[in-house]
């Protein structure tokens, strides 16, 4: 495959240098806060990368995603609680959980389509947001601290902050390339053949409960690692990791940087993070200007910034 | 016994909240098509009116009555500017621009009344309790608030099925281009029944009021049970929404109350106290769950648009 230098491709390969560059100029300017915020957005642009991977391929439109950042979190947290330190147990224990959860929602709500879709998987969120709340010995309605990250032996330190940042970039790295190799792959043609005309695909003989209910799988586990960094991120588990709100900004990110591109979400989280942050520093009330923007973004710029770029083309 | 009796009204009337809320939201879901998230900052809206309103004329009833009517023109007002340029999108920009004035309400209800919240105090008159059965007593607001929304949902059945409003309604909602063929203003149509949703939402916020404070982002967990609500009702339909809402209303009510007694029974102690909140919470969505196995339209599916 050739690459071209196309404004995208330019705007692609600039925001990797930066991402790679933040710990070196964090070190040089003294401003350790920024590689806090930066891991933060890596994190979660994993999350909106694939959350993308469902709603921009696949068409399904999930408000329920950041329960697997917490089912992640949480899987993470509650171990470490019980004594299990060890990450080799840990991330893997929060992607499956985050599988089983994504199985359930998936097999239900996938029966169904459009509003009922988005209410669903909404609702199962909900209920994942509440279980956390009853669950006094993780902390319930406040949350727990975690005392130990999840500990590598001598593979990785994840408590020195460039170290978590780099792995954490690397995943998301890692995530990006995953979904494009999957979006390009047969598996990927069906799941974006689903998104355009259903019955068609069906006709054509592909099962394509099965294979949408695969990719929701997927997303789910890809989130729940997602939730797992946050939690060593920052030492902290709490119902609000998966508030609902969350699964807004989760969706405004994917939206924002330009959905049905697999580099889109990760533009779009930086975007909406930077713009917070600068904006919380300007005014308490940021939100009375964000508000109106997304819908603003909705009205007049539907393909987000990947879409300005290319002229309003979508793709 | 007794205990059982006063969560069962506890239940109705958390039910006949959610029906208000949900009635708005299917309303304006099966006429218009819009999923509208800024309906619980309709509910949040009328709270604070209804409480403003009522410090100002210092009569309770005067704050509901101004503030039922601020509401619905708020809604009317922000169907003009921010609704009506999302019909006939799709349903995910509903939900982002929705969300977008959710978060908009929610900061500009901070801006204006505060970050603190507010109280609407009752009547002293209403403050009592009445003997429902002999030797039954229960709050006679939770009675009022049943009773003004039950008069409410008949209301609305009048409203919808015998006036020529819910005449142009109804036709609008089965088919809107025919409808608009044979001259009704769809647009003010449109921002009528917007309002009338509103309505209905903030009127439920400040039913609610008395009973727990007027604070920022009160609409919001009760609107994702309204739309756990519709889901089991089906979308587009009044009645399935009634009848689901009164279904979680009480299920959830009741099982809050009674599932971590009934876990102690069978587990520890110590384990039913801790699980039990957690598994009472998990009930109206084990519910949906089952309704969407056997019914994925809901119980009374709305006729095929």
């Amino acid at each position: 495959m050739s690459v071209r230098l196309t404004p995208r491709n330019a705007l692609v390969a600039g925001v990797i240098a930066i991402l790679a560059l933040v710990p070196v100029y964090a070190e040089a300017s003294g401003n350790a806060f920024i590689i806090s915020l930066f891991t933060r957005i890596v994190i979660l642009a994993i999350a909106a990368v694939s959350l993308n991977l469902i709603m921009g391929f696949g068409g399904m439109v999930s408000f329920g995603h950041a329960a697997y950042l917490g089912i992640g979190g949480y899987a993470v947290g509650i171990l470490a609680k019980e004594g299990v330190n060890s990450g080799f147990l840990q991330w893997p224990l929060a992607v499956a959980a985050s599988a089983l959860f994504a199985v359930t929602v998936g097999a239900l709500s996938l029966r169904t389509r459009g509003v009922y879709f988005i209410m669903i998987t909404l609702a199962f969120a909900q209920m994942v947001y509440y279980v956390a709340i009853g669950l006094d010995r993780y902390g319930g309605d406040d949350g727990m601290t975690i005392y130990k990250r999840s500990q590598f032996g001598a593979v990785i330190d994840l408590s020195n902050k460039t170290a978590l940042y780099y792995l954490c970039l690397a995943l998301l790295l890692a995530a990006i390339y995953l979904v494009w190799r999957l979006v390009h792959s047969r598996f990927g043609m069906v799941i974006q053949g689903a998104r355009s005309n259903e019955r068609r695909m069906r006709a054509i003989g592909f099962p394509t409960y099965r294979y949408k209910l695969l990719c929701f799988v997927f997303a789910g586990m890809l989130c729940g690692l997602a939730g797992a960094l946050l939690a060593n991120h920052t030492d902290f588990i709490s119902p609000a990791m998966m508030h609902w709100t969350r699964s807004g900004d989760l969706i405004v990110m994917a939206v924002l940087g330009g959905m049905g591109t697999v580099f889109g979400p990760v533009i779009g989280a930086l975007a909406l993070l930077v713009l917070e942050e600068a904006l919380s520093g300007i005014t308490q009330y940021s939100q009375i200007i964000l508000g109106p923007l997304f819908l603003l973004v909705v009205l007049f710029a539907r393909g987000g910034i990947d879409g300005l770029l290319v002229g309003g083309r979508h793709g | 016994m007794l205990y059982l009796l006063e969560q069962c009204l506890n239940g109705i009337q958390l039910g006949m909240l959610l029906f208000l809320l949900a009635a708005g939201l299917t309303l304006i879901f099966g006429i218009m098509d819009l999923v509208n998230l800024a309906h619980g900052s309709l509910y949040m809206l009328g709270a604070y009116f209804a409480a403003s309103f009522a410090a100002l004329t210092d009569s309770f009833l005067a704050g509901i009555g101004l503030g039922l009517l601020a509401t619905l023109l708020a809604g009317m007002v922000l169907e003009v500017i921010a609704i009506r340029p999302l019909y006939g999108r799709d349903h995910l920009d509903h939900v982002l621009g929705t969300f977008g004035l959710l978060l908009f309400f929610n900061e500009l209800v901070r801006l204006i009344w505060g970050p603190a919240g507010l109280t609407l105090s009752l009547p002293p008159e209403m403050l009592s309790a009445v003997q429902v059965l002999p030797g039954v007593y229960y709050p006679l607001y939770r009675l009022v608030i049943i009773l003004a929304t039950l008069a409410v949902a008949l209301l609305l059945y009048v409203l919808v099925m015998r006036t020529r409003i819910g005449m142009l309604i109804r036709a609008g909602a089965s088919n809107r281009e025919m409808a608009g063929a044979l001259g009704v203003n769809i647009k003010l149509l449109y921002t009528l029944v917007f309002g009338l949703g509103a309505a209905l939402a903030g009127f439920a916020g400040m039913m609610q009021a008395p009973l727990s404070f007027v604070q920022i982002g009160m609409g919001e967990n009760i609107l994702i049970l309204a739309f756990v609500v519709i889901i089991i009702g089906g979308i587009g339909s009044i009645r399935g929404a009634f009848v689901a809402a009164m279904l979680v209303g009480i299920i959830d009510t009741i099982g809050r109350a009674f599932l971590p007694d009934l876990m102690r029974n069978f587990v520890s102690y110590s384990a039913g106290s801790s699980a039990g909140p957690a598994l009472s919470s998990m009930l109206i969505y084990t519910l949906m769950a089952a309704v969407l196995v056997f019914r994925p339209e809901g119980l009374f599916p709305a006729a095929q648009r």
